[in-house]
């Protein structure tokens, strides 16, 4: 019970950092309370018994706030206030109310906060995949972190399709911020 | 002026060494400790954009220039693709099978060793190279449009 | 509960994302929308009491190679924390392409105002 209140204080504390990130007109400000959530997550990923995510988490952050404040910093008009026209807010907040309700329903049916999904779908299904995961991590692929038994020896096409997908995104970043296009004078000439 | 001040670079010089070598310990004993090669590769960047914060971007390309990193970028995913390619020739014929691995045998004690688990490490490095490039590669790519862009509007005006 | 306040930041970051006129704004809303996704995965693996999936020196039979039963009663659900752990490091990738984006459109209008850019195309 300690535990629980200690995550609901955290999650508050993510709310509030969130409700300023999106509420406040100075963009630094903005991206600061951006980095204030991913440390806060970061740390409540440790406490949540998942240290592979809170390394990984509090290294993807550092390098997201260099690329954000890359971003914002140095240019002259990012005192954006106001909001887009009416139609769409009335709009969009009608569809979040809509998606709010729904999402609040499928919670009930849930386990509670303790229980892990595959303790409470193996009273009902006979093979659940993350007891053998657990179980024969060590046995049948000799790593001891089973996170990187997972993604490296069972699902591996996963993390294939990932490294594509990194290098999709980071290729197309690269086409977008280069100077000179293909077709430019200088290259014809 | 290039880079920061000269606390800055002193002690940026003796800590990129450290963040370097912590990267590499990640990476390397992924499957025995948290980490892993997407932890690992975030550090690697996060070492040479460091460099490349307090020195300037003129010093952190000598030592790690743009095609270097795309040429890193693709090694490291191809060793993977080669690693997960070795299981159609090695022990049972498949697309990423742990040909490495050998059976546990009672009375050796041959688990939470480094090489205990076949193809883990492998993949790991392979991981841990193309994520670092291609990180370091983007924040690379940013810093050099920011210094085109107002050599550019300098010549204009 | 936890759950709910999972939702509710979802919720914050969508508002975030459909509302608001700036572009960093809205990768900004994206960002939290990912955190929220994450920390929901993660909470519906966690156990109470739990330790970290990671065998340690005491936690196997050393004879037969197999892990403990206390071992296996007490850990957490690992494939939630393989598939968040990709996740995290795609939304690094895909947040460079949309600041990439930013900047260029920065470039081309002088502004980060999606209403003016539009108005500009005509």
């Amino acid at each position: 019970m300690s535990m629980f209140c200690f995550f609901l204080f955290f999650m508050i504390f993510l709310v509030i950092a969130a409700l300023i990130a999106v509420h406040t007109d100075n963009l630094l400000s903005s991206v600061i309370c951006v980095g204030a959530i991913g440390f806060g997550g970061s740390l409540m990923f440790l406490f949540l018994r998942a240290p592979d995510i809170a390394i990984t988490q509090i290294a993807v952050e550092v390098l997201g706030l260099i690329i954000l404040i890359r971003a914002t910093i140095s240019r002259d008009k990012t005192f954006i206030s106001g909001q887009r026209e009416f139609f769409g807010i009335v709009f969009s907040v009608a569809v979040l109310f809509a998606i709010s309700a729904v999402g609040l329903k499928g919670f009930e049916d849930l386990p509670e906060f303790g229980t892990p999904a595959f303790v409470a779908a193996a009273e009902t299904q006979e093979i659940v995949a993350s007891e053998d995961y657990i179980e024969q991590s060590l046995s049948r692929t000799g790593a001891a972190n089973a996170v990187a038994a997972v993604i490296l020896d069972w699902r591996a096409y996963d993390t294939l399709g990932e490294a594509t997908v990194l290098f999709t995104s980071i290729l197309g970043a690269v086409v977008i911020l280069r100077k000179e296009t293909r077709n430019s004078p200088e290259t014809i000439k | 002026m290039k880079g920061m001040t000269i606390i800055v670079k002193s002690i940026s010089s003796w800590v990129k060494m450290l963040i370097f070598l912590f990267g590499i310990y990640i990476t390397i004993f992924g499957h025995l400790t948290p980490g892993g090669g997407f932890a690992g590769g975030v550090i690697l960047a996060c070492s040479f954009i460091l460099l490349m914060l307090a020195f300037g971007r003129e010093y952190a390309e000598e030592n790690l220039s743009l095609g270097l990193t795309s040429k890193l970028d693709c090694v490291g995913a191809l060793l993977f693709a080669a690693v997960a390619l070795c299981g159609f020739f090695f022990g049972a014929a498949g697309f990423f099978v742990n040909f490495l691995h050998q059976e546990w045998q009672a009375g050796q004690a041959t688990a939470l060793k480094l090489v205990s688990a076949g193809t883990i490490p492998l993949s790991n490095i392979a991981i841990g190279l193309k994520v670092g490039a291609s990180l370091f590669m983007i924040v690379l790519i940013l810093s050099v449009f920011r210094c085109d862009s107002s050599a550019g509007k300098q010549e204009v005006s | 509960m936890l759950y709910a306040m999972c939702f509710f930041l979802f919720v914050i970051g969508l508002y975030c994302a459909l509302v608001k006129k700036n572009m960093v704004k809205i990768v900004i809303g994206i960002m939290i929308m990912e955190y929220a996704v994450d920390l929901f995965l993660i909470m519906l693996g966690y156990r109470a009491g739990g330790v970290a999936p990671i065998v340690g020196k005491d936690e196997f039979d050393a004879v037969s190679g197999m892990v403990k039963s206390s071992f296996i009663n007490a850990s957490v659900d690992p494939l939630p924390q393989a598939l968040v752990l990709t996740a995290i490091v795609i939304s690094l990738g895909s947040l460079s392409l949309m600041i990439s984006i930013c900047i260029r459109t920065y470039e081309k209008y002088g502004t980060f105002d999606i209403t003016e850019i539009r108005r500009l195309k005509g």
